[in-house]
């Protein structure tokens, strides 16, 4: 009773905001909604400002910027810019990167699931995921002095010669390769090696996902271990797999200081993956901080608002495919 | 006269056999893969400690870099920025970072808690150099001038999604009998979060901030645009001269922080370019002990989560 005549005779909003700090229940929750609204604005400011900033070069050059050319033009002194070597170059090492990234990377993801002995399992596991740790400048030195000469350098020259001579497909292994190694070759394998841990591990998470009716009613048909998992776990992982390649991809595409570090860095140079070239992650790194005109900049900023949008996309496409597996066999996963 | 069931079975035996030889060769072949994996991790990491174990020695950690061409001298500038750069990344994204996985974690299906963990996922995705032009933008454009500030401010942005969603999982992994339990006492939702969840997934939320301070510092390509570099970059002068002109403590903190500064893989970068053998011994011995920081922190980091995680399940 009392405490009732209490509260009418304060007014309401003070008793309520009393009751609120008492509890602190409103202000909490008005906190954790402010903060998780400041990340996702954060997201949304990172391609909001390279749109912006990126202005001055997107009315400048228009889409011209990024239709292909036989030779390209990137004139910081005379401010003509042209983006096609180094989207060229990014897609080339990438996608050759992912193709030879997914076999290796099943292979593991095969094994770690499938196949390995149980003790086995985590340290493998982890031996794999460390290589994703090592920082990528340590790539980049070590690629330098001891992978570019050891072992790109042969390779390049091996292609060059074989490959190289047949009519059409040879046109992407024309050499010679630079005597030191520098080329979209040796960024291709420097990336296959980073990647590998992402499609490892993801195709791994998708072959531990499968339920183990799949593996039992394939064995009772009869069917060795590898064909159980050639013609039943496979198909049937099918689209996580996918999903592993575009996050792979992702990663490809936005990786700079390896890259940067051997693949040439040269605009000029033919289609062939022996010749030096140029990244979009690349050609930002080494010209950012030293632009000599506003447009320079601009048109550097450019390129970022492209990668972000490339890697955007991508990472939308993983997600709906990963999800879409994660749906289809939501009980009975193994771990 | 060989009877047709007698050509059949030996048909069948053979097509067996077969079967059997590619079971055991795609099998092994898949080892081999793990294995072929592995070999330049182990090149990797025994080259760099080789070589590095050659170059470093104590002058490496106590002494600024000498001019160019000049051999000796050390990386203090360096470490110093490391330092400044992954303290102001930590103190920016960890505080932001816990109470947006604890909206993750409470509230996942409601339309902010699916937008969160959209965002997460695609600042997780951004190429960490695009996140350097955008720390440029924010931060550098504005004051005209390179910054400690910015490159921390970078980092951040990098940070952010691994603490989300190290400490959204390990939120989610405190057994929900807890939180009733300290509902039904009549704890509030605020006290139950911040005295009952958080410190039951506390272990595995430091090593998450353990992972992503580690991969943050070796980051170099957000560095560039926003840090940039600067060899001599001193903290304990700057701290002598402040206390000698009598400046308050801000003012020291403002100097140090507003100032372009090295870390080490930014100077590793640097020196593996550079002509000079003594430079490039150097980077070496840079790239040694980024390596073996971050290896170690990363192999901590998983024995305690894993230990934690079976902990908490059993």
């Amino acid at each position: 009773m009392l405490k009732s005549s209490q509260s009418v005779m304060k007014p309401i909003w003070q008793v309520r905001l009393r009751r609120a700090l008492h509890y602190g229940d409103r202000p909490w929750q008005v906190l954790l909604i402010a903060i998780s609204a400041i990340v996702i604005v954060l997201m949304l400011a990172v391609g909001g400002l390279l749109w912006v900033r990126s202005a001055g070069a997107r009315s400048a050059f228009g889409w011209s910027f990024l239709t292909p050319t036989a030779n390209p033009n990137w004139d910081p002194v005379n401010d003509k810019f042209q983006a096609w070597p180094f989207l060229y170059g990014t897609l080339e090492t990438s996608l050759f990167a992912i193709l030879l990234a997914l076999p290796i990377g099943i292979g593991i993801a095969i094994f770690l699931a499938e196949i390995s002995p149980a003790w086995l399992r985590t340290p493998l596991t982890w031996l794999v995921e460390l290589l994703a740790a090592i920082p990528s400048v340590v790539y980049g030195l070590w690629g330098i002095f001891v992978f570019l000469p050891k072992v790109v350098a042969p390779i390049g020259v091996f292609l060059g010669d074989t490959i190289g001579k047949v009519s059409v497909l040879g046109d992407l292994f024309t050499g010679p390769i630079p005597a030191s190694g520098s080329s979209r070759l040796a960024a291709s394998l420097i990336l296959t090696i980073m990647i590998i841990p992402t499609i490892a591990a993801v195709t791994r998470d998708v072959f531990l996902a499968i339920p183990n009716s799949q593996r039992e009613a394939a064995k009772a048909l009869g069917a060795t271990e590898w064909e159980t998992i050639w013609q039943v776990l496979i198909p049937y992982g099918r689209s996580g797999i996918l999903g592993a390649v575009i996050l792979g991809l992702g990663r490809a595409l936005g990786e700079t200081m390896a890259v940067t570090m051997v693949i040439g860095n040269s605009i000029q140079g033919g289609i062939s993956l022996l010749d030096p070239g140029y990244s979009m992650a690349s050609i930002i790194a080494n010209e950012f901080a030293e632009a000599v005109s506003q447009l320079h900049t601009d048109a550097l900023i450019e390129i970022g608002l492209i990668l972000f949008i490339i890697t955007l996309l991508l990472n939308i496409l993983a997600r709906f495919l990963v999800w879409r597996v994660a749906r289809q066999a939501p009980q009975e996963a193994r771990s | 006269m060989s009877t047709f069931s007698e050509l059949m079975n030996r048909n069948r035996t053979a097509r067996a056999r077969q079967r059997k030889t590619t079971n055991a060769l795609m099998l092994g072949l898949t080892a081999l893969l793990t294995l072929l994996a592995l070999v330049p991790l182990f090149w990797i990491i025994g080259y760099v400690i080789l070589r590095g174990g050659k170059a470093i020695n104590l002058d490496f950690f106590i002494h600024m870099p000498t001019p160019m061409g000049v051999a000796g001298g050390g990386v203090l500038s360096a470490i110093e920025g490391s330092l400044v750069v992954t303290l102001l990344a930590a103190i920016f994204a960890i505080p932001p970072g816990v109470l947006a996985a604890f909206y993750a974690a409470r509230y996942p299906n409601t339309p902010l808690g699916v937008a969160l963990r959209f965002s997460t996922d695609v600042l997780a995705g951004i190429p960490s150099i695009v996140v350097g032009l955008f720390a440029y933008i924010v931060l550098v454009v504005p004051t005209k001038h390179y910054s400690g500030l910015a490159g921390g401010a970078a980092l951040a942005v990098l940070m952010l999604p691994t603490i989300i969603r190290t400490t959204e999982e390990m939120l989610k992994l405190v057994p929900h009998t807890l939180r009733e339990a300290s509902l039904g006492l009549g704890a509030s939702e605020w006290k139950t979060s911040l005295s009952v969840l958080f410190p039951a997934a506390m272990n595995g939320i430091v090593t998450g901030f353990l992972l992503a301070l580690a991969r943050a510092a070796g980051e170099t390509a957000p560095l560039l645009m926003t840090a940039l570099g600067n060899e001599r970059f001193d903290i304990g002068q700057i701290i002598t001269s402040g206390v000698q002109g009598h400046q308050s403590v801000f003012t020291i903190i403002g100097r140090i922080i507003n100032q372009p500064v090295d870390t080490l893989p930014l100077a590793l970068w640097k020196y593996a370019q550079q002509p000079y053998p003594e430079r490039v011994e150097l980077a070496w011995a840079v790239a040694l002990v980024l390596m073996l920081f971050v290896l170690i922190i990363n192999v901590s980091a998983r024995v305690w989560i894993q230990t934690r995680a079976r902990k908490m399940k059993g």
